[in-house]
């Protein structure tokens, strides 16, 4: 089983971490929240997987290409 | 002499500096730590710091702004648009502070920001409203047959949304508990109160709104229409006035509806009555009104040569005064085209993409205007809204305004931020767009297509 960074796509702030490390989520599930620009931008799950980490808290200043999760392939 | 304090930055602080310049005022920005390089700060005659950059602790802090205008002497306190321009608390707490606001009664903020409030006093002006199931229950039963009875696709709305915010639409009956639990959890969160209801999908429709003006009791007036079809993620990116191939007959219909609506609420200063136009039916239906000044604001003022921020102004100073000339002494001439350039990537689903401007040069056409909160050497952040500036280009007819505008785009320098200059551009030749045969949904189904 590899893992998966999910990366940001865009500098901001991280507003709301919506998944947990352990949860199955499907391809474009929203991982989390971002907030740039007055835009909640979400990200969202390149394809279906287990959260095995969320790298960022709420709050946390991001720049771009930061990874923000990893993701395990496979349901 | 009379101070303004104005509660905003970019573009639309140096505009109502500009504004209360020609009426003698004297004028007070106000800037976060992050802005303190923009021209607004220093166009004003003076300028106060509001704190760091995060809007809720600058621009968004409302005890502060009013101790900025206390502390600088000011009576008048313009907002702008977006931050604290339509916050009904703000508007009060301004009043009580003894500080004048210049824009419409907290009461009509209020309403207006409650889209079922707003629908209601719609329908009792006469104003055509979409079918609509007025603020849903718990019961599940009944939430399906109201979903029946509207017909599918529907939307669900958060009543405290607005500008797209909170709204979801619908395809079929079997999503519609799901979303509507999913838009009263988010709405909830976002707005503080979870309300919601149902209203017709319209597809294929414009966006077409028309701007008033309150004098309070004394009537409203409009100052004509304007098209904002053009959007993505629910922005509009290119507006004009007037609505290219708008039966006279319904341009009547639908500036007379929007003066009634102003008129029976007693309303106050600038507002935009927004509608979803449909070409097919020739109908139209009350969307949301906006109770302070647009940022399309100057298409309009272009096609009948009224200063509509300098008539808040004026209103806001004498109550009893005529800010703008009579019903019938206001008319139309010519078009003109506003594109909003933002700094974001079109070629990434136009998301945001701050960076420092390297240069920023604008050339000259006649007929264009331009209207930049930034210059070379600024940086664009990610605390605020992505736009840079407004070119606005005024012509004889749609064709002539269409033609500077691109000559403007064409012939304007902006390194150093991707922006959406090259895109406006080829928007403005397509072919959609140069016979005005497109709807709410024509960039996205452009970028999807």
């Amino acid at each position: 089983m590899s893992d998966i960074t999910v990366e940001s796509e865009i500098a901001g702030t991280v507003w709301k971490i919506e998944a947990s490390p352990g949860d199955s989520l499907e391809e474009e599930g929203i991982i989390m929240i971002l907030e740039s620009m007055k835009m909640e931008i979400p990200v969202l799950a390149p394809e279906d997987g287990t959260l095995s980490e969320v790298l960022v808290s709420e709050g946390d200043t991001i720049r771009e290409g930061q990874p923000l999760a990893k993701l395990s392939r496979g349901g | 002499m009379t101070r303004l304090l104005i509660a905003n930055r970019g573009e639309i602080a140096c505009r109502i500096i500009h504004a209360a310049r020609k009426l003698g005022l004297r004028t007070v920005s106000v800037f976060s730590e992050a802005d303190w390089e923009l021209p607004h700060v220093a166009l004003a005659d003076q300028s106060v710091c509001l704190g760091p950059a995060a809007a809720r602790e600058s621009y968004l802090d409302a005890e502060r702004l009013i101790a900025a205008a206390k502390e600088t002497g000011c009576t008048l306190v313009h907002p702008g648009y977006g931050f604290l321009s339509e916050n009904a608390a703000f508007a009060r707490r301004c009043e009580e502070a003894g500080l004048t606001f210049v824009g419409p009664s907290a009461d009509h903020i209020e309403l207006m920001g409650d889209k079922q409030n707003a629908r209601d006093a719609a329908i009792a002006a006469g104003v055509p409203v979409l079918p609509g199931s007025g603020r849903l229950g718990t019961d599940e039963g009944e939430i399906a047959e109201q979903g029946r009875q509207i017909g599918y696709p529907l939307l669900v709305k958060a009543t405290a949304g607005g500008g797209g915010q909170g709204m979801q639409r619908v395809e079929t009956a079997e999503k519609l508990l799901s979303t509507v639990t999913r838009t009263r959890d988010f709405a909830k969160r976002v707005f503080g109160d979870g309300s919601v209801y149902l209203e017709r999908c319209l597809t294929g429709a414009r966006h077409v709104e028309v701007q008033v003006f309150g004098l309070g009791p004394r009537g409203a007036l409009h100052c004509f229409e304007r098209d904002c079809s053009l959007q993505r993620r629910h922005q509009k990116v290119i507006e004009e006035a007037p609505a290219p191939d708008l039966p006279d007959e319904l341009r009547a219909r639908m500036t007379e509806a929007s003066r009634n609506l102003a008129t029976s609420l007693g309303y106050r200063g600038a507002g935009t009555v927004e509608y979803l136009f449909e070409p097919a039916s020739g109908e139209f239906f009350f969307l949301e009104m906006n109770t302070r000044i647009q940022v399309e604001h100057p298409v309009t003022e272009a096609i009948t040569g009224l200063d509509l921020v300098a008539a808040q102004l004026r209103l806001a100073l004498d109550p009893d005064s005529d800010p703008l000339p009579s019903q019938q002494d206001i008319s139309a001439t010519g078009a003109s085209i506003e594109a909003r350039v933002y700094a974001e990537n079109p070629e990434k689903r136009f998301l945001p993409s701050p960076g420092r401007i390297d240069a920023l040069e604008l050339p000259q056409v006649e007929g264009v205007t331009y209207h930049s909160g930034y210059v070379a050497g600024n940086e664009v952040t990610v605390h605020y809204d992505p736009m840079i500036l407004k070119v606005v280009a005024s012509g004889a007819d749609r064709e002539a305004a269409r033609k500077r505008l691109l000559e403007a785009l064409g012939g304007m320098v902006l390194t150093g931020v991707t922006n959406n200059a090259r895109f406006l551009s080829d928007l403005l030749e397509n072919e959609a767009f140069v016979r005005a045969r497109f709807d709410t949904g024509t960039i996205a189904a452009s970028k999807a297509g």
